[in-house]
């Protein structure tokens, strides 16, 4: 039952061959089972998993249930639940049972979907590995000494192990498409805009976007359904219409123009990872297809100037966590300044209170045209080369990770080469395109993620691509053994 | 751009951020290494590029003026460290 597709279940849940209540005994035992391991969760509710449940089955019942109802999902804990602890794997919201449900969770609940629990994450979704955590690691399903991913790492590793069938997830720089690569799984980040950020907790607003990590696309197409759509609590909401995700996946792909950045492919990127999106390209061309090198000249500033963006935009962010209104506060503090000081110092982890401190600096006296301002002169070029990409061809494709996962401590202590571990994924952040990360062709057993950008608000363009390659292959079906 | 012991002091402060004697040095140097990093940029010539704050071209929106949210203090005040007739508590400011 747990390696079903959300169709398939869905379908199974309306015939009467089981019921959401059993469907999410059956994932709550797979989590009692082997979440000891993986660390996936910070925070489970079987009691509330299953009232929901309950609910989702009269739903059913009645007859008006969509595709989502009674299916056993995860939320990010970054997404914040009515009632439910809402943590960001910081010490800082350790105690925060959050006041009111993010927009993504209200819309999914509505859906019908049965919320299992809260997913682990770096500390509020700065890192690429899960390993900044104020709840530990977590372990991927397919080599327990291997890091997941990040930061929607829990999120990953769960979908991965199938301890859920579906979870949410945030992209700044790549925190959907990388964990979902290393996990080998589907990741679909959005449009910047697309998805509701209102209740998300933010970490670098002007690139922050919700997202699914699933097993197929096919999945994530239902779930996107679910999440996309303007909301009036988040200002910067896009107000395009939604179309039908499902709709055209099965459309045909002759002549899709396929651009291959040429700086996507460079000496940073494994050989054997090469190889596999290559294959996979090469899959594509047989489907109609046709590839073509292309060049975005300033891509390989992604990474220096998402150093400047995103810590400018979290030293803002995270000001408000003063141990004033809510949170950690430090033990017996001797005046206001020391109120502030010393909750923030011992509320956050180090990779936190670093960002933090590049912000601040950037955006300093003296220095803010130096950083800030070039930051966003940069962003700009990296946005015009995909722009006049998008003149010639349909999709960018691309690896999504230049490695498979590493180990657990690898990168922990070098922040620069943790950073370097999504210089493929930040550039779409930073324009604001949607990007998916799709299974191909493992290396020595460890999954390897396809990317595939497309330009702005075409995720069903992109879905149909990502599932057209899924009808033609295995890849995204491998289980890690032993789950 | 390598950052002194007093640099790190100045910013942790603007930051509100308490960083240990025994730390500085540590802290200096890996943020000095992240400036080498964003360095990089200074390679392009970007005058007369306009900054992009913003990935989509969006105006801010305007709604009516009209009350759409009710009064909450007392359910956000419930998950505060310290109040006090609906105020929230911090040390003594003024002496």
């Amino acid at each position: 039952m747990h390696n079903k597709s959300i169709m398939a279940l869905g379908a199974g849940l309306r015939a009467g061959d089981f019921s959401s209540v059993e469907l999410t005994r059956a994932f709550l035992d797979r989590i009692a089972q082997y979440d000891g391991e993986l660390n996936c969760f910070i925070t489970l509710d079987p009691e509330r998993a299953l009232t929901s449940a309950a609910a989702a089955d009269r739903l059913i019942r009645s007859g008006k249930a969509g595709p989502l109802a009674g299916i056993p999902i995860a939320h990010k804990d970054i997404f914040c639940t009515d009632g439910v602890k809402t943590s960001c794997g910081s010490r800082m919201l350790d105690n925060f049972i959050a006041p009111y449900d993010a927009t993504v969770v209200s819309r999914l609940s509505e859906a019908g979907t049965v919320m299992l629990g809260k997913t682990n994450m770096d500390e509020f979704a700065m890192g690429s590995s899960n390993e900044t955590s104020y709840y530990g690691v977590v372990r991927n399903p397919w080599d327990s000494s291997l890091v997941p991913g990040g930061s929607s790492g829990g999120s990953a590793a769960s979908v991965a192990a199938r301890l859920c069938v579906a979870a949410t997830g945030t992209d700044t720089g790549g925190s959907i498409r990388q964990p979902a690569a290393l996990c080998g799984i589907t990741g679909l980040k959005p449009t910047y805009g697309r998805v509701s950020r209102y209740g998300m907790i933010a970490f670098a607003s002007s690139l922050d976007q919700g997202g699914a990590l699933t097993r197929s696309a096919e999945d994530a197409a239902v779930m996107l359904q679910a999440m996309a759509g303007f909301d009036h609590r988040d200002s910067t909401s896009a107000q395009e219409p939604v179309p039908d995700y499902s709709e055209n996946l099965n459309a045909l792909l002759t002549g899709l123009k396929i651009g291959l950045p040429k700086e996507y492919f460079n000496e940073g990127l494994d050989g054997e990872v090469a190889r596999s999106v290559e294959l996979a390209v090469d899959e594509y061309r047989r489907l109609g297809a046709e590839a073509m090198e292309i060049s975005l000249p300033n891509s390989e500033l992604s990474v220096a100037t998402y150093y400047v963006v995103a810590p400018a935009e979290c030293s803002s962010n995270l000001s408000r966590f003063d141990g004033v209104r809510f949170g950690y506060r430090c033990q017996e503090p001797k005046d206001l300044e020391d109120l502030y000081k010393r909750s923030r110092s011992e509320g956050f982890g180090a990779e936190v209170k670093r960002r933090i401190l590049i912000g601040t600096y950037a955006l300093s006296a003296g220095y803010y045209d130096a950083y800030y301002l070039k930051a966003q002169q940069i962003r700009h070029l990296i946005s015009d080369d995909f722009r006049r990409a998008f003149d010639k061809v349909d999709v960018i494709m691309g690896p999504t990770s230049p490695t498979t996962a590493f180990a657990i401590g690898e990168k922990a202590d070098d922040p620069v080469t943790m950073y370097l571990s999504d210089i493929y994924t930040i550039a779409a952040n930073l324009a604001g395109l949607p990007g998916i990360s799709i299974p191909v062709r493992p290396v020595a057993g460890k999954p390897v993620g396809l990317q595939i950008i497309g330009n702005y608000f075409q995720e069903a363009k992109l879905l149909n691509v990502a599932h057209r390659l899924q009808q033609e292959s295995d890849w995204h079906r491998a289980l890690p053994t032993g789950y | 751009m390598s950052l002194k012991r007093s640099d790190v002091e100045n910013i942790a402060h603007l930051a509100r951020l308490a960083v240990n004697t025994s730390e500085l040095d540590s802290v200096a140097g890996d943020l000095s290494t992240i400036l080498h990093l964003v360095e990089q940029m200074n390679a392009v010539d970007t005058t007369g590029v306009i900054p992009m704050a913003h990935p989509l071209h969006m105006a801010q929106r305007l709604r009516p003026d009209v009350v759409n949210e009710t009064d909450e203090r007392e359910h956000f005040q419930s998950i505060a460290p310290a109040t006090e007739m609906g105020l929230y508590l911090v040390p003594r400011v003024v002496e």
